[in-house]
């Protein structure tokens, strides 16, 4: 069965334990990746440990097996046994279950997925758009992310991009179902929105998450032979073809932390520093682990749906290490790392030394945005913005 | 069944249907493959037999060649790389010129790529057609015959270029051991103490290295390169480079004077692992072969700023000659041993493991110098602060069997790592942890010495490294300045954070530095891996796909010093074999010029990757080296005129296999 989902890989695993080392949770709990494979490849059927939710996908396991085993691949099989039988944890079984209805995990009316465009004003998809938009869901109803969401529009404008969306017909790429154990979710979304966008013949897609990023270019085969590319490297053209002048100095030590889905998964490292090296005065620097060796957020793989204690939290090692390297800025580009460290940056009650922003809401300080400055959301330096949980999660914060 | 006699030049071609048990049988309908071709036209009898290859089967075609004259035979069995010599041998015996024989392929090609007979079938009586339609074009060839000097180039003066060179000597045969550094020896003369013995290497290996030195048959070339071989087997042409060194060895007396006094004193040794430094006029170690020094002309002041002599003059016998230059001389050989060792891969792509980040963190050769008494440290195993290790981590795999750098395991680590293990319980009172996925003990003494090692307290931690890190909070016990080494324990289930301070990583083995270049000089292939290819890997282990060219050591995979002697003898035998018959035959299937054709507008000489074929300027026509070619065809393809044929596949012998194949009467 687990060979059906996609776990032809357990055949090479030679139990050589590297997984379970370099697992962040190995610190924290006693499940070793390694194990679990060995009761896959002895044709479990199953696997009824909570240990099996804790996965985020974050990748170190599948960069550093030596026999090239599809290790997440194995963890999202098993997790969608368990789906088919019914048994997903409360919280991401509610929210995937909400996924189908509403077009987005977050409970969020579709009528007010464009809400971002607000100001700017929604262009719908037409022939002459140098590119389609696609927000992430995160993006459109979370509201710290709004934030950021908002202010790539204005970018966008400020830039003269012709972009163009599929407004509130847009619909999540299905990620949350696809790490999370509903294949049939995942696939039904994915079967509606290639019909979608395919329908809209795009000269190139930009996603402004990089869990959507992986999702269409690797999972969406209907897709294979579109330009999908990231709103990082979007933003990394439009400063090298002159389009977006970062003039305005940011005087501040920025640590950049590497989402997973965007570094270790696709490769694409080099984009984001770009442009935070074009930012003048803008001092960049490193975390301890970072590149191929960033700590994940926590976010992935359906764990925005469950509760972490502080002690255990990826994203609190993330601010303390931001903080050693004495930044004031912690800069990322996707929407559930931000969301992660924002909300633990509150917990943790560093707000006031360190501020989580978006890559774009940092370019965008240093950019004259012109007629665009007056709108209600000014770029300025925003500091402790605190994510509010979204309506339907329960329980006492992630 | 006519009893066609060949008298009046008319084909009389033989069929044998091999069934191969039930490798082909299995597949293809041989019984109908027979029938069908005695219908053929030219063929005067068709068998079909359970093994055409047996004695049995040779004896029923060497029969049917007297019985009914047969003057062409085709052999549907298996791939010519298999038996073609059997078949041609056994047309031979009975009369027939064996070139008249050709196999037609239904196994490899046919029944082994398929398990649907009717395809199978169908595909075994097109070819089987072909073939004989080709065969009746055949015309009868004789081998010609090279000489072979009776002398050896063996390139790498390692312990396999050495054991080789000394078979081969005292044989009685020429040897040329060529070594690019200055004295013979190889890595091996870098250990300390070899497993499972635990023989000091440097004790076994001079008495090879003095003998290697004082033998009347070899011509020892160290400091040489090789630099260009042409020719074949039995004549190989080769062009060798001495680099100057700058000291006349029939001069010096070896008393070192020099070395002591040169004013450049830094340079990173290679023989120590760059962990100590030596004079830019160095030996590279106590008991180099010859025993005399080389000046370093990339580090020398003289050379790189133009002043100095100092070594020049102290040098009571006048040995020091600063303007020597290279040279480049040319050698004939009948056989060639490629012999040139092994590296370790570059380690500073591990820094997962420490490699680079944390200063006690070792390859396995830099491990060695360290317990060397030579070494950089006397042999004291210590740490870069000079004091004695507390815990040491040896982590095996470290680049081997890993999709991300190395597929292949290299075979050696596994011992190496339990003969530190060994040495360090031993000399220090550390506590050493072995980091394992398996132990591969697989040689004479190997598991008796994994056994004795496991009585000595040393802690196996049966799962790789994942990562070494320095202490988190995580490790609260553990010193400021340790390495944590990250390690899941895999029978146990339980996830080890164990503080270290030295490391030794049991890094991955590739080929050694140049060995594509080699590959290319010689023409020979190599391996996925980078290492040398040899023709099979079980039944040819020391030979190469070309002939005269042999394999000797590590260039041809990890393997330790038994393996290693062992092969070099091989090697040797392989190449006496060649020079104890003083000739050698060969492949008629080379291409030939019809001079009458041919206009000299030199093409053919510009694609021959042999240098095969060149323009008479006598007769101005091109001509072939017979011995020399290798009957690739690029010449017959190049030749505008038409003028190249190459034989045993001429034009039409394959077009009228191509209409056999595609059913058309030609």
């Amino acid at each position: 069965m687990i060979v059906e989902y996609g776990g032809q890989a357990l055949d090479e695993c030679y139990q050589c334990g590297t997984c379970s080392s370099v697992c962040p949770w190995g610190d924290f709990r006693d499940f070793r990746l390694r194990n679990l494979i060995r009761l896959a490849q002895f044709g479990i059927e199953g696997y009824e440990g909570e240990d099996l939710w804790f996965c985020t996908t974050c990748g170190m396991c599948l960069d550093r097996c030596p026999r090239g085993v599809k290790t997440v691949d194995i963890v999202r099989s098993i997790r969608n046994i368990m789906g088919e039988a019914g048994t997903l944890p409360p919280l991401l079984q509610s929210a995937l279950s909400g996924l189908e209805g509403n077009g987005n995990p977050w409970a969020g009316d579709p009528d007010k997925r464009s809400a971002w465009a607000s100001e700017v004003g929604l262009r719908p998809h037409t022939e002459e758009s140098e590119i389609l938009l696609y927000t992430c869901c995160t993006h459109a109803y979370d509201p710290r992310n709004l934030k950021a969401q908002r202010t790539l529009a204005r970018l966008l404008e400020k830039a003269g991009v012709k972009w163009g969306s599929l407004g509130n017909d847009e619909k999540c790429c299905g990620d949350p179902a696809h790490k999370g154990g509903r294949k049939d979710v995942f696939e039904s979304l994915r079967d509606g929105n290639t019909e979608q966008i395919r329908a809209t013949r795009p000269k190139k897609i930009v996603v402004t998450s990089p869990h959507c990023l992986e999702n269409f270019k690797k999972n969406y085969e209907g897709l294979k032979g579109v330009t999908v590319i990231h709103v990082a490297e979007l933003l990394r053209d439009l400063i090298r073809d002159g389009r977006l002048k970062p003039e305005k100095p940011v005087k501040a030590r920025v640590a950049y932390h590497d989402p997973c889905y965007l570094g270790r998964h696709n490769g694409i490292y080099d984009a984001p520093r770009e442009v935070l090296k074009a930012i003048p005065e803008l001092e960049l620097v490193e975390l301890s682990r970072h590149h191929e060796d960033s700590l994940c957020c926590g976010g992935g793989g359906g764990r925005m749906w469950s509760d972490t204690p502080v002690a255990e939290r990826f994203s609190v090692q993330r601010i303390n290490d931001a903080c050693a390297q004495g930044a004031q800025s912690l800069a990322t580009a996707c929407p559930y790392c931000v969301l992660m460290l924002t909300d633990s940056l509150g917990t943790v009650g560093k707000q006031d030394s360190l501020e989580v922003v978006d890559l774009g809401e940092l370019l965008a300080r240093s950019i004259d945005m012109g007629t665009l400055e007056g709108s209600p959301n000014p770029p300025a330096m925003v500091r402790g913005e605190q994510s509010s949980p979204a309506p339907h999660a329960t329980g006492s914060g992630r | 069944m006519s009893k066609a006699i060949s008298k009046d030049g008319q084909a009389a071609v033989g069929v044998y249907v091999c069934h191969c048990g039930t490798n082909i049988a299995g597949t293809v309908d041989v019984e109908k493959l027979a029938k069908e071709m005695a219908g053929e036209a030219g063929v005067v009898i068709s068998r079909e037999y359970k093994f055409m290859c047996s004695d049995p089967g040779q004896e029923q075609i060497k029969k049917d060649i007297a019985e009914f004259g047969l003057n062409r035979v085709v052999v549907a069995a298996c791939s010519p790389r298999m038996h073609e010599p059997t078949f041609r041998r056994a047309c031979a015996q009975a009369g027939l010129n064996p070139f008249l024989m050709l196999m037609a392929n239904i196994r490899e090609q046919c029944s082994w790529v398929t398990k649907d007979r009717t395809e199978a079938t169908n595909k075994a009586l097109a070819i089987v057609r072909a073939t004989v339609r080709r065969a009746r074009w055949m015309r009868p060839l004789q081998p010609g015959r090279a000489k072979v000097k009776p002398s050896t180039l063996i390139i790498g003066g390692g312990i396999a270029g050495i054991q080789a060179a000394l078979d081969i000597a005292e044989a009685g045969y020429k040897v040329h051991l060529v070594e690019r550094n200055q004295s013979i020896g190889g890595h091996m003369a870098e250990l300390d103490k070899t497993f499972p013995t635990l023989d000091c290497s440097a004790c076994i290996l001079t008495p090879k290295m003095v003998q290697v030195a004082q033998h009347p048959n070899i011509e020892l070339l160290t400091y040489h390169e090789v630099e260009e071989v042409r020719g074949s087997v039995g004549q190989f042409k080769v062009k060798v480079r001495r680099k100057a060194t700058c000291v006349d060895n029939a001069k010096c007396t070896g008393c070192g004077v020099c070395i002591t006094k040169c004013p450049v004193k830094k340079v990173p040794s290679e023989f120590d692992e760059k962990m100590a430094f030596r004079p830019a006029i160095y030996t590279m170690f106590p008991q180099a072969v010859p025993n005399k020094p080389v000046i370093d002309r990339k580090h020398c002041n003289y050379f790189v700023r133009g002043k100095c002599g100092v070594c020049e003059k102290f040098c009571e016998p006048g040995a020091i000659v600063m303007n020597d230059r290279d040279s480049v001389r040319e050698l004939e050989v009948g056989t060639i041993i490629v012999a040139t060792g092994y590296d370790l891969v570059d380690p500073g792509q591990f820094k997962q493991w420490g490699y680079g980040r944390f200063p006690d963190v070792y390859t396995g050769l830099e491990f060695e110098r360290l317990c060397n008494a030579m070494g950089p440290t006397s042999g004291k195993i210590v740490k870069k602060d000079g004091q004695a290790p507390a815990a040491v981590g040896i982590l095996h795999c470290i680049g081997s069997r890993d999709e991300n750098y190395c597929k292949h395991c290299s075979r050696v680590c596994c011992m190496y790592s339990l003969k530190f293990a060994h040495l360090l319980r031993e000399k220090t009172t550390a506590r050493v942890y072995e980091f394992y996925i398996d132990m591969r003990a697989f040689g004479k003494g190997y598991e008796e010495f994994y056994h004795r090692v496991m009585h000595e307290g040393t802690r196996f931690v049966r799962g790789k490294a994942g990562q070494v890190l320095a202490p988190t909070e995580a490790d609260a016990d553990a010193p400021a300045d340790s390495m944590i080494v990250v390690a899941e324990e895999t029978t146990l289930g339980k996830l080890l954070r164990v503080p270290v301070d030295m490391i030794v990583l049991a890094t991955a083995m590739g080929p050694a530095q140049g060995a594509k270049q080699v590959s290319e000089m010689l023409r020979i292939p190599r391996s996925p891996d980078g290492f040398f290819a040899e023709k099979h890997p079980k039944l040819a282990p020391v030979e190469t796909p070309t002939d005269g060219v042999f394999l000797a050591g590590t260039c041809q995979g990890p393997k330790d010093i038994p393996d290693t002697v062992a092969q070099a003898s091989g090697s040797a035998a392989a190449a006496m074999r060649f020079m104890a018959r003083g000739e050698v035959e060969i492949d008629p299937s080379v291409a030939l010029v019809r001079p009458e054709m041919c206009t000299a507008c030199g093409m053919c000489v510009d694609v021959c990757a042999y240098q095969a074929i060149e323009i008479d300027p006598k007769r101005n026509k091109a001509v072939v080296n017979a011995t020399t070619c290798k009957g690739c065809g690029t010449c017959v393809a190049t030749c505008r005129a038409t003028a190249i044929e190459l034989q045993h596949f001429t034009d039409r012998q394959i077009y009228h296999e191509l209409a056999g194949l595609l059913g058309e009467a030609w």
